[in-house]
């Protein structure tokens, strides 16, 4: 663990990137007490300016801009991660049984997954939501949904190999079970190039996210930065302020989760590095 | 051909060849199509509510005898097979029906739009695949220096920046400070240009939805193309290259530069699904009059017939792209097996 840190540390961005994201986590953890009450609750007279009473300013209807801000930080985040989490969960599942069995198998998953491929992803997600209706539940599932087959062509490509290696070959001799041969023994072989592309998957997530919330596709009852940007479109020539500062936050946030998962990559992947 | 060996056949047997890959390729795109048909078809069934309710809503009240009435002739009492099936045969007879709201076939609204968006796309493709392999290329020749650092970190950057904001920020700078570039619409309304004048109102019009859907892009074959860059110098080609006196300028663009655009143009090719997705956010701020524009329309007008069939026909670009991107490809690169 402390070679691991050693070398996540090198890299001096990952560790920048490491920052801006703890201040993240931390606004999203303490956005009750910072603001409590709802952030869509009324602070203020409309459209002041920033740095004034408000830091960032309030919005059309008097709402604080911060407020929105660091609540919406949890949306993000948790959405972010979990529809990640789907994803990774979904993409090693399809992604582990074609490389480890091979064969026809191997040959539908991947067709299948290869078509989904091909389906433009933020249209596909907009048409989900738009059937399942927008809800927090619905945003996670259409993420999902748009991002395991990345994953899962990685995890066919490494359970593949490793289906070769000796040390699977014994497990199957012994008479271990597929499953218990995919999950306990391949599976923790091949977790570092998972982990790389799951941390880089969750900046994908939180953009589609406030995609989808910008264009009025987000859960109507969640505060979020892409509904922020949003709701201050109509009055950019007037109030710049209430797009400005959720787009920094979102801007922010998925640089420092990319810089991160540069780090991981360096960090876990040392030969790639050297060369 | 440096690094490229040749493929040792008669340029018949090749054409040959060539036609049978491209015939293959072809084959390959109808079960996808076909897929894609079935996956727009349930998701149409699991939406709340069927054409008849749409209808009726609009009507303002129906009783149920009505609706039955509307149902049956929608043929949406029959088994789901059965309709299916009717689906299935309509798209592929191009029939991919009737838009309510807009009293039209879908298909004659979509047509409607695609040239703008094609030109969007277009426009975007070249701006961000030049600029993007200039910059990489840049960052590569000039490694570890000044010039690197800021090509990397301004890729870094464009590539966190949500398309919808840097949009919005694009017209606070551009429009509304400098009053430079118009906000939205594809020509100035009541302006009635014409010849050059209209081509040079457009081009006005297509600079900030554009470079708003460039830099995404840019920073994606920016950090593809100094990868790229980086990984044929290393290659054995490289250093026989060198033994044998070739200057490094030689080297890079005659040598290094063409291998390394392979893995841009594969990229560029599966990038334009995203281009599509795109310009659904960059259209809708910037009032572009299309395919993105209409499907965000159809979504508030819960005109899902017109927002799914834009969903199929994307979805057909994109095959349609990545065959041609497939075909640049063995063009290309004769070592690409296309027997």
């Amino acid at each position: 663990m402390g070679g691991f840190w050693h070398r996540f540390a090198r890299n001096r961005s990952a560790v920048l990137g490491l920052a801006i994201l703890a201040i993240v986590l931390l606004m999203a953890a303490a956005a009750p007490l910072l603001y409590p009450g709802s952030p869509f609750a009324l602070a203020g007279r409309p459209l002041s300016g920033p740095f004034g009473e408000f830091l960032f300013g309030t919005d059309t209807l008097g709402r604080n801009v911060a407020a929105g801000i660091a609540h919406g930080a949890r949306t993000s985040l948790l959405i972010g991660l979990i529809s990640t989490a789907v994803a990774v969960l979904l993409g090693v599942l399809i992604g582990g049984v074609a490389g480890y069995y091979g064969g026809r198998v191997d040959d539908l998953l991947m067709r299948l997954t290869e078509i989904f491929q091909t389906i433009p992803s933020f249209v596909f997600a907009i048409v989900l939501v738009a059937v399942m209706s927008p809800s927090v539940h619905s945003t996670v599932i259409a993420i999902a949904v748009v991002s395991w087959p990345g994953v899962a062509r990685l995890a066919r490509g490494e359970f593949l190999s490793m289906r070769r290696r000796e040390f699977v070959q014994s497990c199957v001799s012994l008479g271990m079970g597929d499953l218990r041969i995919m999950f306990r023994q391949i599976l923790p072989n091949c977790l570092s190039p998972i982990i790389v592309t799951a941390s880089l998957l969750v900046a994908t997530a939180i953009l589609i996210e406030s995609g989808l919330a910008f264009l009025g596709l987000g859960d109507p009852n969640v505060m979020s930065w892409g509904f922020q940007v949003g709701a201050g479109r109509t009055v950019l020539r007037s109030a710049w302020w209430i797009c400005t500062f959720p787009g920094i936050a979102i801007l922010l946030t998925v640089l420092a989760i990319n810089l991160v998962g540069e780090g991981l990559n360096d960090a876990l992947n040392p030969r790639l590095r050297s060369a | 051909m440096p690094g490229v060996s040749g493929t040792g056949c008669s340029t018949q047997d090749f054409d040959v060849r060539r036609l049978r890959f491209i015939a293959r390729r072809l084959l390959q795109a109808v079960p996808t199509i076909l897929l894609i048909v079935v996956i727009n078809f349930l998701l149409l069934h699991l939406a709340p509510g069927d054409a008849a309710d749409v209808l009726a809503g609009e009507a303002g009240s129906a009783t149920p005898e009505y609706m039955a009435a509307l149902r049956a002739r929608f043929g949406l009492d029959q088994p789901l097979y059965v309709q299916l099936f009717v689906y299935l045969k309509n798209i592929l007879s191009l029939d991919l029906g009737y838009s309510f709201r807009h009293n039209q076939p879908v298909l004659t609204l979509i047509l409607d739009r695609l040239g703008p968006t094609l030109l969007l796309m277009a426009t975007t493709l070249v701006l961000s695949v030049s600029i993007g392999v200039l910059l990489g290329l840049l960052a590569a020749t000039g490694l570890r220096t000044w010039r690197d650092n800021i090509i990397s970190v301004l890729a870094l950057v464009s590539y966190a920046t949500p398309l919808f904001w840097l949009g919005l920020m694009l017209i606070i700078i551009f429009s509304i400070q400098l009053d430079w570039l118009p906000t939205s619409g594809m020509e100035t309304i009541g302006a009635f240009y014409e010849g050059w004048d209209r081509v040079a109102d457009i081009a006005r019009h297509l600079v900030l939805p554009a470079v708003t859907l460039s830099l995404f892009y840019l920073a994606v074959y920016t950090r593809l193309m100094r990868a790229a860059m980086l990984e044929q110098a290393g290659m054995d080609y490289v250093t026989t290259a060198r033994a044998k006196g070739l200057t490094e300028r030689r080297i890079t663009f005659g040598h290094v530069l063409r291998n390394a655009l392979l893995p841009v143009i594969t990229v560029a090719g599966i990038q334009t699904g995203g281009l599509i997705g795109g310009s659904v956010v960059v259209e809708t701020i910037f009032g572009w009059p299309g395919l993105g524009l209409l499907a965000f329309q159809s979504l508030f007008a819960r005109d899902l017939n017109l927002l799914f069939g834009i969903f199929f026909l994307s979805a057909c670009l994109v095959v349609v792209v990545n065959v041609i991107v497939d075909l640049i490809y063995a063009l290309l690169d004769p070592r690409i097996e296309i027997a």
